[in-house]
């Protein structure tokens, strides 16, 4: 009946957020999102398990935090612009997550988050390409890649 | 019931004034980025202050605005933010991806190669990039 509960679910809630919530637009809502779901279903995309759904919160606060934090760095390098301060370059980084919404979650992670971009990932060696506009310390941006986001987006989808 | 903007309380007025200055700010910083930047890699970093903390603070100074007019409860713009977020990377990877690859096929100087398959993974793995230095 219902393939993906939490893609129905979240369909209803856009629905409400969008048209306001009236009893009527509940049962379109609903009428829309279980048709949607259905039409996902026969795409068959692989489904994602959240085996710690409870640190999602975490990760979004982690992530938060980072990006005030990293749109401060950029803004600043931006204004300094003309006098070169900083050190832009390329970064390959391994990785050791498999599952796809995970991989997924860390590409729109390390693109929101000024400074740093997602160029491409490489699926034969699990390695991903990434720019960073200032790489003055490649180690720690290996460290919060690896062991900040990385570790945590394991715990989730284990 | 809609209250006129005038009759909004201070400290309404100073918060949304607050989120509407960081984040319309940020924007601006980024497109003036957008301009100075001298490489392509660089510039596509710019944009990113107004797609996250850019949009942010204007989303978060208009969910302060309308709550605080109307009386009630509006969070619909959380919708804006979330496909912005998640829109965002697409269009970025394919533009990043088309100028790593014209790059590559001219030989434009400091792009990093595909990662050479013959060999095995780890080591071509922990190498930097030339462009450093």
């Amino acid at each position: 009946m219902l393939p993906y509960p939490l893609l129905t679910l979240s369909l209803i809630l856009m629905w409400l957020l969008l048209n306001g919530f009236t009893p009527g637009h509940l049962v379109l809502g609903i009428l829309v999102a279980v048709f949607a779901s259905w039409a996902m279903a026969s795409l068959r995309p692989e489904k994602p398990k959240l085996a710690k759904w409870y640190l999602l919160p975490k990760l979004f606060g982690i992530v938060l935090y980072d990006i005030v934090k990293s749109n401060i760095a950029v803004a600043r390098i931006i204004l300094k612009s003309g006098r070169r301060s900083h050190n832009p370059g390329f970064l390959t980084v391994p990785l050791d997550i498999e599952n796809h919404t995970a991989i997924a979650v860390l590409a729109v992670v390390l693109t929101s988050t000024p400074g740093s971009a997602w160029l491409e990932y490489d699926s034969n060696d699990r390695t991903v390409l990434l720019h960073v506009l200032d790489l003055d310390n490649e180690a720690e941006w290996r460290d919060t890649i690896k062991n900040r986001y990385e570790k945590l987006l394991m715990e989730i989808f284990a | 019931m809609m209250q006129s903007a005038a009759d909004m309380p201070v400290w309404a007025a100073i918060a949304v004034a607050f989120f509407l200055l960081i984040g319309s700010g940020l924007a601006l910083i980024g497109a003036i980025g957008f301009m100075r930047l001298p490489t392509f890699y660089e510039r596509i970093h710019a944009p990113t202050l107004g797609t996250s903390w850019g949009i942010g603070g204007i989303m978060l100074a208009s969910m302060i605005f309308f709550t605080v007019s109307s009386g009630r409860l509006v969070f619909h713009e959380l919708l804006i933010g979330i496909f912005v977020t998640v829109t965002t990377p697409i269009t970025f990877m394919l533009l990043a991806r088309a100028a790593l690859h014209r790059d590559r096929a001219e030989g434009n100087g400091n792009v990093p190669d595909k990662p050479n398959r013959s060999q095995p993974a780890r080591e071509v793995l922990g190498e930097s990039d030339p462009r450093r230095g």
